[in-house]
């Protein structure tokens, strides 16, 4: 029997104080069948990464409202990176331009963006995708 | 020996995170690991937290950390919650009352959800625990909801048990489930702040006058886990029932049955299994169960023949032919 599970992070690094949104999609995933580690609210970038370390999770989903995700995504792959988790797929979900999450992709900081109002289904059926064709 | 243990041993957070993992997830190569791992284990203290949900456990453990932490000693957390029995997924939440110690080198925290496999969750736990001891944790916790066998299960890895009531809702001592009280060291009193946390502290003082004979009488501790009130307190017992588990030799004996356990479940576990693979090969089972099914064969005589045709009766069941 392969009792393999997705374990995804759900993060909310920074300063704002909304985690409505975090919880809707941590429970999608959960209904999704995947193990959803949430931290709850103001978390540093080395409080995510090390979550994300000991939790040896397969997703880092960060959740970002304050606008502040062009300087805290990079920060926090950095730090997934000196951990030697290179290949944990990193997401961002949050109020995100079109520029700036082009520029977060082609940094490779990011591995997808998703902004409020997209279905549950195409951030869980984008994990499963990306996990399983590994 | 394989470079995951020998990381693990260096005290390699990336290792141990990794080791608990494949042992989650049933990984082929976990027995070898955990061969490797278990000379290495028996110096951790494991303690068990248990309660009602919402009861306060993480916060508990939270404070409990802040005490072990200034005492100098390293600790493991294992915080488990249900797994959905639809979905098969679980939001593990435990951590959020954690964060204080979330950059401690000392302590590292791991959430598991219960996965539903029957009996499973308990080796997987104890399987951890193993790897958390070896890794060099002095003190182990674990937090169970309070809820069924499995957890009780869990529990009986722990050389210490706590056992977390509140005042809250109803939540009075007649409702409590038998199982549960039997396996408490110590009562946590927790929400102390809330309206019938004395009257509620009484009666458990009183249930345990009425049952306890034994020669450790479990102490009833008020705690407050938001403004850490009591914790000293409790964590002074929790010290003395260690004491007491060395020095009368009960925590030998409590091992030494953990291991007969352990043993036995490992016995049983590798016969059924190479019971089941020589079945897989030889034996048309479904037909065995048609044949029941249309009353032309017993089930008792066919579980016979069934052993008899895989040779199980001349020892050499998963040998050769
Ligand atoms: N008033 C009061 N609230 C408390 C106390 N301890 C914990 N709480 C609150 O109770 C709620 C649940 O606390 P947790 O520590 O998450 O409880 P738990 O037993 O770990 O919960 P589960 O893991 O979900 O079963 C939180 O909102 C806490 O802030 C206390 O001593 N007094
Ligand atoms: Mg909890």
């Amino acid at each position: 029997m392969n009792s393999r599970k997705i374990r995804v992070l759900v993060a909310k690094p920074g300063l704002d104080g909304h985690d409505r949104g975090a919880k809707v999609v941590a429970r999608g995933l959960r209904d999704a069948g995947m193990e959803v580690i949430y931290t709850g609210l103001h978390q540093t970038p080395e409080q995510v990464a090390e979550t994300a370390l000991q939790e040896d999770v397969d997703v880092v989903g960060l959740s970002i409202l304050s606008g502040a995700h062009m300087t805290l995504t990079p920060r926090i792959k950095k730090l997934l990176q000196k951990n030697g988790m290179n290949d944990v797929l990193l997401l961002v979900g949050g109020i995100v331009s079109e520029e700036d999450a082009a520029e977060l992709l082609k940094s490779g900081c990011a591995d997808q963006v998703f902004t409020p109002g997209e279905p549950l289904d195409k951030i869980t059926g984008y994990i499963r995708e990306a996990i399983n064709g590994r | 020996m394989q470079q995951l243990v020998t990381e693990l041993l260096q005290g390699n957070r990336r290792a141990a995170a990794r080791l608990i993992s494949q042992i989650e997830n049933d990984d082929p190569q976990k027995t070898d690991l955990l061969k490797e791992i278990y000379p290495h284990t028996g110096r951790a203290y494991v303690i068990g937290i248990t309660g009602a949900p919402g009861s306060g456990k993480s916060s508990l453990v939270d404070c409990l950390l802040q005490q072990m932490r200034s005492d100098g000693l390293t600790v493991g957390v294992i915080a488990v919650d249900p797994t959905s029995p639809f979905s098969g997924g679980a939001i593990l939440g435990d951590r959020i009352r954690m964060q204080d110690h979330a950059l401690d080198p000392g302590v590292f925290i791991r959430s598991m959800g219960t996965r539903g496999s029957l009996g499973g969750l308990s080796r997987a736990t104890g399987e951890t625990i193993q790897v958390l001891d070896a890794y060099g944790k002095n003190l182990v916790l674990v937090e169970t909801v309070g809820v069924g066998q499995s957890e009780i299960d869990i529990v009986k890895a722990a050389d210490t048990t706590l056992v977390v009531l509140t005042p809250a809702g109803g939540d009075s001592v007649q409702t409590i489930k038998a199982g549960i009280m039997e396996i408490a060291d110590i009562f946590v009193i927790n929400k102390c702040d809330l309206p019938g946390s004395d009257r509620t502290a009484a009666e458990v003082n009183m249930m345990i006058d009425m049952k306890n004979g034994e020669s450790w009488r479990p102490p009833v501790i008020s705690t407050n886990a938001v403004s850490n009130i009591g914790i000293d307190q409790l964590w002074a017992a929790l010290l003395e029932h260690r004491g007491y588990m060395e020095k009368s030799g009960r925590l030998l004996e409590t091992r030494r049955q953990r291991v007969r356990r352990e043993l036995t479940e490992q016995v049983e576990y590798l016969v059924k299994k190479r019971i089941w693979d020589r079945v897989k090969e030889k034996i048309e089972f479904n037909d065995m169960v048609e044949k029941i099914v249309q009353h032309q064969q017993d089930p008792y005589s066919t579980a016979h023949e069934l052993l008899e045709k895989i040779k199980f009766y001349n020892g050499i069941v998963g040998e050769d032919g």
